[in-house]
């Protein structure tokens, strides 16, 4: 059992970057551990800190005028590697949503399995939300995924996302798509004997 | 009226959840050491067993040395994950290539050349270019770790049945002009993101002229462009490759397999999501310029002006170029690099470096250029040595090393040093991929070659 999703409001973090890739979100030096607790320290690490470990301060995550568990980010977020690190370091640094009008398959299969919910919105609510968010860092954004929708509170501007019918039971229910596959053995082992 | 990938997939499908994905059967799936650890702790903390061991193979590649892998890893934190490993292989009972075996290799690599990897099957692995593997006609993607453990228990994923895309490369290829080249060609075309959410299939004549090993080039690099995955329908040329590979059905069982990989091409009257057509006489030997695959060109071509970048792409592409120590309008020919890697899942075959050692015999590697030449597998460097290749290299002044991913992520000791060029036949140009720092300029063998005899991005038709 995993941790239910629930409706919330939060303020957000702004990576008005396109084509943020999986070696950014977590470079490959830091995919050795075997456990999948500790990434969310090394979330963005080489625009995070400079080579000798210090906080570079025009990066957002040391920018105190930021905070929340949404980030938002440009088009194509999470494209490259298969890397589930990528997930676990959103969810370890201790994002609930990433809001983008755009993700790489892997990355959005991967952050669902670790409850985290991508959202996707159109190009002219994400320029709006950017726009939002820089004129008030404080502004709020409501996710609801009961409803499937993602609400900027600073201009009321609404809009819906899609998910699967499977994949939201399993993210409000906190279900796990081991315990289905197993449940499921006498089909697969039916399967088997089929071919 | 079917495609070949949902030929493919649909023979796979154990349960359609409604409104949700699909349950698909996995006919092998590949592991490695660094995206399975947290699967097999799963499996320990559920108390299961893996449901279909014989399916699952495990090789040990990104980590590794490529010097001295008789010695033990000197970084305790990558031996400890290959050790995993080993550990995790053995207690639950699957194949293991390990380190010292001599079918150690790039997991991509080994699969196809142990006959592992079959048209028809449905491959997965914790890697996002187990799209290699589409080369033989076989529904093969990247997947995340908790989809690892899925397959680890029940032989199955769930998975959204993704779109279709038929990616057309019409006539024939211009001299010096790789697979590699085609594929980067491609991925600058559509954009990084251009084919998220399809599965590609490649056709054309240009496509069903290459060999099996550029099949796999350009499935490879498939995800560099979003793609779930790339294939090619099997034909002559895959069934001569698999035909008496260890894995790879024998006797009457080869003949049944083979009357059913016939029948593996879309039909005529297939209908795809997406169609594009490539003409191949516009492929020249390319190279890349930033810091993402899709930024791409010509190699006697200029990089792109400011005003030629969409508006939101801007703020990307400055610091993309910023980082690369490029100016926007440069011409990068004739531009100084330090390093050349000639290797990886996507060109470290038998015949890269057959193209390599080609291209350089009787020249030197330039001084300034430092060359890492990785064989994919102990397959690969055995070939080498029983072709000769290695003599030709050291003669030119280069040496090979140990098989691994290497430079390709550098997770090892093979680093790129900050603010260094390297010319790499690897799959990403991604910021720090080859080291913190490292700037990647991503091109195909002979491009490598070129740029490691002259010192300097180098055009290899002018060599």
């Amino acid at each position: 059992m995993k941790d239910k999703f629930v409706t919330f409001s939060s303020t957000c973090i702004p990576l008005p970057m396109e084509n943020v890739d999986t070696d950014q979100i977590i470079p490959a030096r830091f995919l050795k551990a075997t456990s999948r607790q500790g990434f969310g320290d090394n979330l963005f690490r080489d625009w995070r800190y400079d080579k000798d470990g210090n906080p570079i301060p025009s990066f957002v995550l040391n920018d105190p005028t930021y905070s929340g568990t949404i980030l938002v980010a440009g088009k194509n977020f999470g494209s490259g590697s298969s890397r589930e690190h990528a997930a676990w370091a959103v969810a370890g640094y201790g994002f609930k949503v990433v809001v983008s009008s755009f993700f790489a398959d892997i990355f959005k299969n991967n952050a669902l399995n670790n409850c985290v919910l991508p959202v996707v919105v159109s190009e002219g609510f994400l320029a709006s939300l950017f726009a939002s968010i820089k004129a008030n860092p404080k502004a709020q954004v409501t996710v609801n995924l009961e409803e499937q929708t993602i609400t900027n509170e600073a201009t009321g501007e609404k809009e819906s996302f899609d998910i699967n019918p499977y994949k939201k039971n399993c993210l409000l229910q906190g279900y796990d798509d081991i315990d289905f596959l197993l449940s499921k053995k006498d089909d697969i082992v039916a399967w088997e004997n089929k071919k | 009226m079917n495609t070949l990938f949902d030929k493919i997939w649909d023979a796979h499908v154990v349960n359609l959840i409604p409104g949700g994905p699909s349950q698909l059967y996995i006919d092998r799936h590949y592991c490695h050491e660094v995206t399975s650890p947290q699967a097999f702790a799963g499996l320990r903390e559920r108390g299961i067993k893996v449901f279909r061991p014989e399916k699952t193979f495990c090789s040990p590649d990104h980590n590794i040395p490529t010097l001295n892998q008789d010695k033990p890893i000197q970084d305790p934190v990558s031996r400890n994950q290959v050790e995993t490993l080993t550990k995790n292989a053995n207690e639950f009972g699957v194949t293991l290539y390990g380190l010292g075996h001599p079918k150690n290799g790039i997991i991509h690599v080994i699969g196809p050349e142990n006959g592992l990897t079959l048209p028809g099957y449905t491959i997965v692995c914790g890697d996002s270019h187990t799209s290699t593997h589409g080369a033989f006609g076989a529904v093969a993607f990247g997947i995340g770790t908790s989809e690892v453990e899925m397959v680890l228990a029940s032989q199955c994923i769930l998975q959204p049945k993704p779109k279709t895309m038929r990616i057309n490369v019409n006539g024939k290829l211009k001299p010096f002009v790789t697979a590699k080249d085609i594929a980067l060609y491609i991925i600058s075309k559509m954009t990084t993101g251009g084919a998220t959410g399809y599965f590609v299939e490649y056709a054309g004549e240009a496509i069903r002229n290459l060999s099996m090993e550029e099949r796999m080039t350009v499935c490879n690099l498939s995800i560099e462009m979003g793609a779930r995955g790339g294939m090619i329908a099997p034909d002559e040329t895959t069934f001569e490759y698999v035909k008496g590979r260890e894995f790879a059905p024998k006797g009457e069982d080869w003949d049944k397999a083979l009357a059913y990989w016939k029948t593996l091409k879309s039909d005529d009257d297939a209908v795809f999501d997406k169609e594009i057509n490539f003409d191949a006489a516009d492929i020249n030997p390319r190279i890349t310029y930033g810091t993402n695959p899709g930024m791409g060109m010509g190699i006697e071509d200029s990089i792109p002006t400011i005003d030629q970048i969409d508006e939101a792409g801007k703020i990307s592409f400055q610091k993309s170029l910023e980082y690369m120590g490029f100016e926007a309008g440069q011409k990068l020919e004739g531009h100084t690099i330090d390093y050349v890697f000639l290797g990886s899942c996507t060109n470290g075959r038998i015949e890269d470096f057959r193209a390599f050692a080609n291209f350089v015999k009787g020249k030197k590697k330039a001084d300034n250029v430092t060359a890492w030449l990785v064989p994919g597998s102990w397959g690969v460097d055995k070939q080498i040595r029983e072709e000769g290749l290695d003599k030709i290299l050291e003669e030119a002044g280069f040496e090979l090393r140990q098989p691994g991913c290497s430079a390709c992520l550098a997770m090892n000791e093979d680093k790129v040093p900050a603010g260094k060029y390297a010319v790499s036949t690897s799959n990403r140009n991604f910021e720090g991929r080859q080291g913190p720092g490292s700037r990647t300029i991503l091109a195909g063998p002979l491009v490598a070659a070129a740029a490691a005899i002259t010192g300097k991005i180098t055009n290899p038709a002018n060599v």
